[in-house]
């Protein structure tokens, strides 16, 4: 929508400036965006560790990757991480958002904590939970021996280890959550719970029959941003874990960044980026469609 | 009855968010020996991990790459991100909405597409090492672009159109009237920017070695995870601390716009 008539518009904006304006951009996209992913097309198809020269290999990069235990290991974590991540994120975000939405006092003061560890580095967040995680002098540990329940191998056990990162993950990203939907509930015209009521419908009935398919457009946002972030885990089992025990916690870019840089593989590491970056555009589309079709049906 | 258990839900959730930073902060100011403690208070709180973590590793200078860092970039992506901005709402030039559609394109790549081809860029420059590769491939960003032009479609071009018949030109209506109109966006973008760089590590991790030009996420991952620290939690509590106290206290002091800036990133999905 514009607010002002455009029709007539003065000469002066017919000059150069526009290509003046827009030129560093253009240099900077060719530089650090485009040529970038010309080289990655050719990577794919070599093999390179940087020092010595290229070796041409055909097709050898996405044979090997096929081939590659760890490529579909990285892969299966991702999975575990989301199918914790997003609905543990989903349900936490909108409990809180729902008890924020309402008439009290301090709630300014609520939704700064619980916002706090979105604005505070992964690496902070990261070497605080791994003191938490700790088997034997970790706060949760002890905390849970002191109420009577068996200590948790939070990063010790293979198949808790993800699960744990998830968890992390959801603590330090659950409170832009908690915001989103907050703006979403602010949005739900009153009217429609006043005539639900009048209908004598349960405030739970309300619940899932008008506050959640309103929502659905942040339920899209959480679960494709969720998404993204946990093919992007890096610093997270770099700290943590360093991946292990037995790579339960290998995540798409620490595995990236191992081949490329623990490794030299560069030409293996840049297929390995391409083909996850595939795979994030696909799962990603392929969410917004599932999503959006359920909130028309 | 039903308020009460409201309030109690909503404090526990304030102590399960805040008190592990608590702790963190307590934990830093005692001997090892009781760091273990779930409580915060000691008798005998020192500034002992603080010493020996200044002492250990240079992080006064990784303070003040990362400053340095983070400050030009934000300023970086403040100029020539409005510059793009104006010029795709305002100004008619050909093949507008070929740049337009550029930037959505950049928008939407994934990172993992151009790391390494980046990182070799930036060895083939030759400027791995040096602080223009930390701050080059980050120096506009398309998102901050898109922001831009959307805040500046508002602007009324009578105010605009006023400025161009007192002859000014475009650099002067952006820097001086347009900028000034738009704080709020500038703000949302700063923020967006400022924390973004000082948080990134993954990026330093792979482009710097020298530790005389390492930022201060990147200087406190390697304490902790290469031995230095020697497996001391109270030194890795005290260098995530002074990693951590920056942050928290800017927020203290911006709460509403870091709550408000963040949650833009999200409505743009």
């Amino acid at each position: 929508m514009k607010l002002f008539p455009t029709s007539e518009r003065p000469r002066h904006s017919k000059n150069r400036t526009g290509y003046w304006f827009v030129l560093p951009y253009v240099i900077f996209f060719g530089t650090f965006v485009a040529y970038p992913l010309m080289f990655s097309f050719i990577l794919l198809f070599h093999r390179w560790n940087i020092v010595t020269p290229m070796e041409w290999v055909g097709l050898k990069n996405f044979e090997r990757l096929l081939r590659d235990p760890l490529f579909f290991k990285s892969i299966w974590n991702t999975i575990v991480f989301l199918f914790i991540h997003i609905p543990l994120q989903i349900v936490v975000a909108l409990g809180f958002a729902v008890l924020l939405n309402s008439r009290l006092k301090f709630r300014g003061f609520f939704r700064a904590v619980y916002f706090m560890p979105v604005v505070v580095s992964g690496v902070v967040v990261t070497i605080l939970w791994q003191q938490l995680y700790a088997y034997d002098s970790g706060l949760l540990n002890r905390l849970l021996v002191m109420m009577g329940i068996d200590r948790v191998p939070w990063l010790i056990n293979p198949d808790v280890a993800m699960p744990s990162v998830a968890l992390m993950a959801t603590w330090k990203n659950v409170g832009i959550y908690i915001i989103l939907f907050l703006v979403g509930l602010q949005n739900v015209p009153n009217e429609l719970y006043e005539s639900a009521s009048l209908d004598g419908a349960t405030a739970i009935r309300q619940f899932f029959r008008i506050t959640l398919p309103m929502l659905n457009p942040t339920i899209v946002v959480v679960v494709v941003l969720s998404t993204i972030g946990g093919f992007s885990l890096f610093i997270e089992p770099y700290v943590l874990t360093g991946g292990g025990p037995m790579q339960s916690t290998l995540s798409a870019v620490l595995y990236i960044y191992n081949q490329a840089f623990y490794f030299g593989h560069m030409g293996y590491a840049a297929t390995l980026g391409f083909v996850f970056a595939l795979i994030i555009l696909c799962v990603v589309l392929l969410q917004r469609k599932v999503i959006e079709s359920e909130s028309t049906s | 009855m039903k308020t009460f258990l409201k309030y109690l839900v909503l404090g526990v959730g304030a102590i399960i968010f805040a008190y592990p930073f608590l702790w963190m902060i307590a934990s830093s100011l005692k001997p090892e020996s009781q760091i273990g403690g779930l409580g915060l208070y000691s008798p005998d709180f020192t500034l002992h991990n603080y010493t020996q973590v200044f002492t250990r590793i240079p992080i006064g200078r990784a303070f003040v790459n990362s400053l340095f860092v983070s400050f030009t970039t934000t300023f970086s992506v403040l100029v020539f991100g409005s510059m793009v901005g104006y010029a795709l709402a305002r100004l008619q030039f050909a093949g507008k909405s070929v740049i337009y559609a550029v930037v959505i394109f950049t928008m939407t790549l994934p990172f993992q597409l151009t790391l390494i081809p980046q990182y070799i860029l930036m060895v083939k420059l030759g400027i791995t090492d040096t602080y223009m590769a930390l701050i080059a491939p980050t120096l506009m960003t398309a998102f901050s672009i898109v922001l831009f032009r959307q805040f500046f479609l508002q602007i009324p071009q009578a105010l605009i159109d006023a400025a161009r018949i007192d002859g000014c030109s475009d650099t002067r209506i952006l820097f001086q009237l347009v900028w000034p109109l738009s704080r709020p966006v500038l703000i949302t973008v700063s923020i967006l920017t400022f924390m973004t760089s000082w948080n990134e590590v993954l990026w330093p991790l792979i482009v710097v070695r020298d530790r005389a030009l390492m930022t201060l996420p990147q200087l406190v991952t390697l304490f902790t995870i290469g031995g230095e620290a020697e497996s001391l939690l109270g030194l890795e509590l005290a260098a995530a601390t002074l990693l951590a106290l920056p942050v928290i206290l800017a927020y203290a002091f911006f709460q509403r716009y870091f709550i408000e800036s963040m949650a833009s990133t999200g409505i743009k999905g």
